[in-house]
């Protein structure tokens, strides 16, 4: 039986920050459901890439991003978000003038049909129903990125992409959040993780792509990889 | 009693000043945008008003639901057009822009209506009073005036508290890059605003040219003035604001009253104490 052709797609894609390149060929490919790691070190272009698929940044070449097999590359971003892709950014980055449920109302701006409303993200998360009233930096770190994950949610994305999630956690809460991806995953939303936290990114995806100075050094399924292989792609050593 | 005289038409005089500031605040609060064309574009509501009322036969009041709705599609056009191109992380284009905007429309309105002065005329409601008791009176249209103030306040405060579109302003104020995450296109939140803006300018600019005698040339004093309103009650707030514009319009009354020269020094004085005293304004967290 064929193989169901992927959600996204990047073929040789470069990005740029004026004259400098971050990205260098980068070719990839995900799946309906499937989790896709992208590790490498700081400076690696890993953020880069989740900012050009979002269109934070102009992909050069429209053929060079294909969503569900159309060329959406330097589509800006308040574009993509209409086609399913939503970007939980570095840092969490909720918007602090809203409260916890304006935050997650202005995710659900740009909806597409879907599972997820209100009192779905509540339920997913539950800490998040008891502080709805509450400015979104009144939050805690873990409720804060539980917070802009359920924002992304709210637009009902089928590419989820999660920048450095556990950045700045407490481990416990990292793996609070990252025991409720599965699910996720399960209702067949795609999601590509940028990590730093190597085993957590590991324990997390299906498959894994190492970035190394702007282009792909590694890519393999997550359970095939060893320890070495990824600490010498990783380190270029 | 004139002194208490003074202080009602002061505060009913603030209302004005009130809606000068008013739209100054809301863009600098959405884009941050420092629109140094504001008092010039009151200045041009107030043409518009005078074109409608002549052309149409109609008084300046009813002219509003022309002239409001004409200056909100000019900010939105000014904004898609002209100014999204020069905002960014640099303050100075934008005030470069708006200073070249303040020099064009100045001087379009000179080319166009000479420097002669003009005043629109609204009847038997320019002379209609409310006596107060005690020999006081406050005139129907300084009340009605500060009344569409205070409504305009209100308004702009339901929407910024209550609406989407006032969700996607504080949104896009907060992050105008995570915004964009939203859907939301930065460009148009940021015409809508100043659509907004300059509808409040088209209220400012109507009630200014039945108040008073109005030129090509007067824009920028109100600019100082809507600039006074907002640095006096508080960067942010737009109840604020309407307290700015109140203690500036109290002020050059009680300064009118001591020595008619003294009015507009007055309003100067007051705006240069708060500055001294409490630089971040008298009600910088007045809000919803």
């Amino acid at each position: 039986m064929p193989e169901a052709a992927p959600l996204l797609e990047l073929r040789a894609l470069d990005a740029f920050y004026g004259d400098f390149q971050a990205l260098f060929g980068v070719s990839m490919a995900v799946r309906a459901g499937q989790v896709v790691a992208v590790i490498g070190a700081n400076g690696a272009g890993k953020s880069t890439l989740l900012r050009t698929i979002a269109g934070l940044i102009a992909a050069p070449r429209r053929d060079a991003v294909l969503f569900d097999g159309e060329p959406i590359g330097g589509l800006a971003a308040h574009g993509t978000v209409g086609r399913g892709i939503a970007l939980v950014p570095e840092g969490r980055r909720l918007f602090p003038s809203l409260s916890v449920e304006e935050n997650l109302l202005i995710g659900g701006r740009t909806r597409r049909p879907g599972p997820w409303s209100l009192d779905a993200v509540y339920g997913f998360f539950p800490a998040l129903a008891a502080r709805r009233r509450a400015p979104a930096t009144s939050l805690s770190g873990g409720q804060q990125q539980m917070a802009a994950i359920g924002r992304a949610l709210m637009s009902n994305p089928r590419l989820l992409l999660c920048d450095e999630v556990s950045l700045g956690l407490a481990p416990v809460v990292v793996r609070d959040i990252y025991a409720r991806l599965p699910a996720l995953a399960a209702q067949g939303t795609a999601m590509v993780i940028v990590e730093q936290d190597v085993s957590q990114a590991l324990a997390a995806a299906d498959r894994v792509f190492c970035l190394r100075e702007g282009r792909v050094v590694l890519e393999d399924a997550a359970r095939a990889l060893t320890r070495e292989a990824v600490a010498s792609a990783y380190f270029g050593v | 009693m004139e002194w208490i005289n003074a202080i009602i038409q002061g505060v009913l005089l603030g209302g004005l000043y009130g809606l000068f500031a008013a739209g100054l605040s809301l863009i600098f609060g959405v884009m941050r945008l420092v629109n140094i064309a504001h008092g010039d574009l009151i200045v041009l509501a107030a043409y518009l008003a005078l074109v409608v009322t002549q052309a149409l036969g109609i008084g300046p009041l009813p002219s509003l639901l022309l002239v409001v709705p004409l200056m909100a599609g000019i900010g939105y056009g000014l904004q898609r057009l002209l100014l999204n191109r020069a905002l960014g992380d640099d303050l100075l284009p934008p005030l470069l822009v708006t200073f070249g905007l303040s020099v064009i429309i100045q001087n379009g309105l000179l080319e166009v209506f000479s420097a002669d002065s003009q005043r629109l005329q609204a009847g038997a409601i320019e002379v209609a009073a409310l006596p107060l008791g005690g020999g006081l009176a406050v005139g129907v249209l300084p009340l009605l005036q500060f009344g569409v103030a205070v409504a305009a306040i209100a308004g702009l405060q339901l929407l910024s508290w209550r609406t989407p579109l006032g969700r996607a302003f504080r949104a896009t104020a907060d992050d105008p890059e995570v915004a964009r995450l939203m859907g939301l296109d930065n460009r148009h939140v940021f015409a809508l605003a100043m659509a907004l803006s300059l509808a409040v300018v088209a209220l400012a600019g109507v009630f200014l040219a039945v108040r008073t005698n109005f030129d090509p040339a007067i824009g920028p004093a109100r600019l100082i003035f809507g600039f006074e309103a907002v640095i006096i009650g508080g960067l942010g707030s737009l109840w604020g604001t309407l307290a700015g514009g109140v203690l500036l319009g109290v002020a050059q009354s009680i300064g009118a009253q001591v020595d008619p020269g003294w009015q507009i020094l007055a309003g100067h004085l007051l705006f240069l104490l708060v500055l001294a005293v409490r630089p971040e304004g008298l009600f910088p967290r007045l809000r919803g």
